[in-house]
């Protein structure tokens, strides 16, 4: 048996949205190399859109095929949607997750947060009201 | 290019270990505590396979105890040592910090049980200081447990001084060989050693064997109970095919061990010299004072399970000590003992040579490592922080 599913294996081999974004609108950054696991997504958006993702990623196989997944799956979606985006849904789109590889997923649902947590702090006009 | 550089974790089984073995399966496959000639056939082929054994190590045959491997023998020793102790009511044993965890895991069962454990430090180039462990000793010490040569980063430690200052105190003194015995000359009477561990796969034997040398009066405590096997200090039937292959492996390997030495020592400079150009990194561990087929490096900003995975997809087999490929959060214990930082030792590769590697495939591991460790620093965020200055290089 493999450790990693073929799709985690593509996306770790051939990452999607490697990269940055210079004059990114929004950037999140999460985990710390303490641990051994730091994401960072550079976010473009346009209107109510995220047009474009980039991101970076130190860690293992299962952290960079989740952030290139993650990135996948947001790119070019509305905000609100982009917001939605959990752990499990990454997870899923990959075939799944060792089980203590699952936290990778987190970070990749965490560096989307924290990312419009950015754009949200830079732009509090545009934040869905409550 | 298919390159097995491994070899510390497990190796290929060596022809002599496959032709030894293959008869105790087929013809002599009696069980050696049965009384027709079948079973004493197994038994001669097994009591042979002990002054082999024996024989390699400068003991004599009634020392060695067959067990199933390099954790069990380990186990095997400290549970004794700790039982003679505290039948003289010493409670303290000596170790160190970067030892096997069948080592480490043994000695915290054994604090919770009342024993005083003390570990030595080894230092940024991973060896222990006899000075030090002199000054650790007392009057309570049961044991002393240190490695020949430590598992991930290689580093040979000045066994036969420390074997000494042991003896001359009374006080036992234990060596898991697991790592040295496939690749140095051992003498349990001249290293002044009372106990030691080793593995049968790591010198070309099958898996699931091993042995423990026990000196003549230190007394064995059962771990497994229920026979007569092993003058009684090990029940079940003995492994013969794994024991039988095991003493021809370890023939073989003592036999052609300076041969192997003198060829690795080469190719092992070698790779360090070659991985050394990569900037920030580092080699871990002393230079000199290690295994012939060793190379532990810190690479700077990536992390050490993208990297086996992309290497092994060019054919390269190797390990990390990273928190990803143990299961934990933490990093190798035996990177932080000589003084890592959790950033770089994330970032470890151990590549174990084999006794048949080539010049050709060191330079292959030097270029594909390069190439490898470019690529993931090239969209690492925490290499883009330390080449922008954000962070400041460790390495």
């Amino acid at each position: 048996m493999a450790l990693y599913s073929e799709k985690v294996m593509d996306h770790f081999r051939n990452p999607r949205n490697v990269g940055v974004i210079e004059d990114a609108d929004a950037v999140g950054e999460v985990g710390n190399a303490k641990c051994g696991d730091i994401m960072k997504m550079y976010f473009k958006i346009e209107g109510d859109t995220l047009a474009d993702v980039k991101f970076e990623t130190f860690g293992c196989g299962s952290a960079i095929a989740s952030s290139s997944m993650a990135t996948e799956l947001i790119k070019g979606k509305p905000l609100s949607e982009v917001a939605q985006l959990t752990n499990k849904a990454v997870a899923e789109a990959l075939d799944g997750l060792p089980d203590y590889k699952m936290h990778c997923s987190v970070l990749a649902e965490e560096a989307i947060q924290s990312a419009l947590e950015d754009y949200y702090t830079k732009h509090p006009e545009k934040k869905p009201q409550e | 290019m298919k390159i097995y550089a491994d070899n510390a974790a497990t190796t290929k089984m060596s022809r002599a270990a496959l032709d030894a073995m293959i008869p105790c399966m087929e013809e002599q496959y009696g069980n050696p505590s049965s009384l027709y000639s079948l079973g004493q056939r197994a038994k001669e082929a097994l009591e042979l396979a002990r002054a082999d054994v024996a024989a390699v190590i400068h003991a004599s045959p009634k020392e060695i105890t067959f067990t199933s491997g390099g954790s069990e023998a380990d186990n095997q020793a400290l549970r004794s040592a700790a039982a003679l102790g505290k039948k003289n009511g010493k409670k303290h044993i000596i170790s160190t910090a970067f030892e096997h965890h069948a080592i480490l895991h043994t000695l915290n069962a054994l604090e919770k049980e009342g024993f005083e454990v003390t570990l030595l430090p080894v230092h940024e180039n991973g060896i222990v200081r006899v000075e030090e462990l002199e000054k650790a000793l007392r009057p309570d010490t049961c044991l002393v447990s240190v490695m020949y040569a430590n598992n991930e980063i290689g580093t040979i430690q000045p066994i036969r001084e420390l074997g000494a200052l042991c003896r001359s105190r009374g006080v036992l003194f234990h060596t898991d060989a697991v790592q040295a015995v496939p690749h140095l000359p051992i003498d349990v009477e001249a290293d002044n050693i009372d106990l030691l561990s080793a593995s049968g796969h790591k010198f070309h034997a099958s898996k699931g064997v091993g042995f423990l040398y026990a000196r003549r009066g230190v007394r064995l405590q059962n771990l497994i109970e229920g026979g007569a096997q092993e003058r009684g200090k090990r029940a079940g039937t003995e492994n013969v095919p794994g024991i039988v292959g095991m003493a021809a492996a370890l023939k073989d390997t003592a036999a052609h061990m300076e041969e192997a030495a003198a060829h690795l020592l080469p190719l092992r400079d070698r790779l360090i010299a070659g991985l050394r150009e990569i900037p920030h990194s580092a080699l871990n561990g002393d230079e000199k004072q290690r295994l012939p087929g060793n190379v532990n490096f810190c690479f700077e900003g990536i992390e050490g399970e993208s990297l086996l995975l992309l290497l092994d997809d060019r054919g390269i087999c190797a390990s990390s000590g990273s928190a990803c490929t143990s299961g934990s959060l933490d990093p190798s214990h035996v990177l932080l003992a000589i003084g890592r930082v959790h950033d770089v030792a994330h970032g470890s590769l151990r590549l174990t040579l084999g006794e048949d590697a080539t010049e050709e495939e060191i330079d292959y591991i030097i270029q594909n490592v390069r190439e490898v460790v470019e690529y993931l620093r090239g969209f690492s965020p925490v290499w883009r922080d330390l080449e922008s200055g954000k962070t400041p290089h460790i390495l």
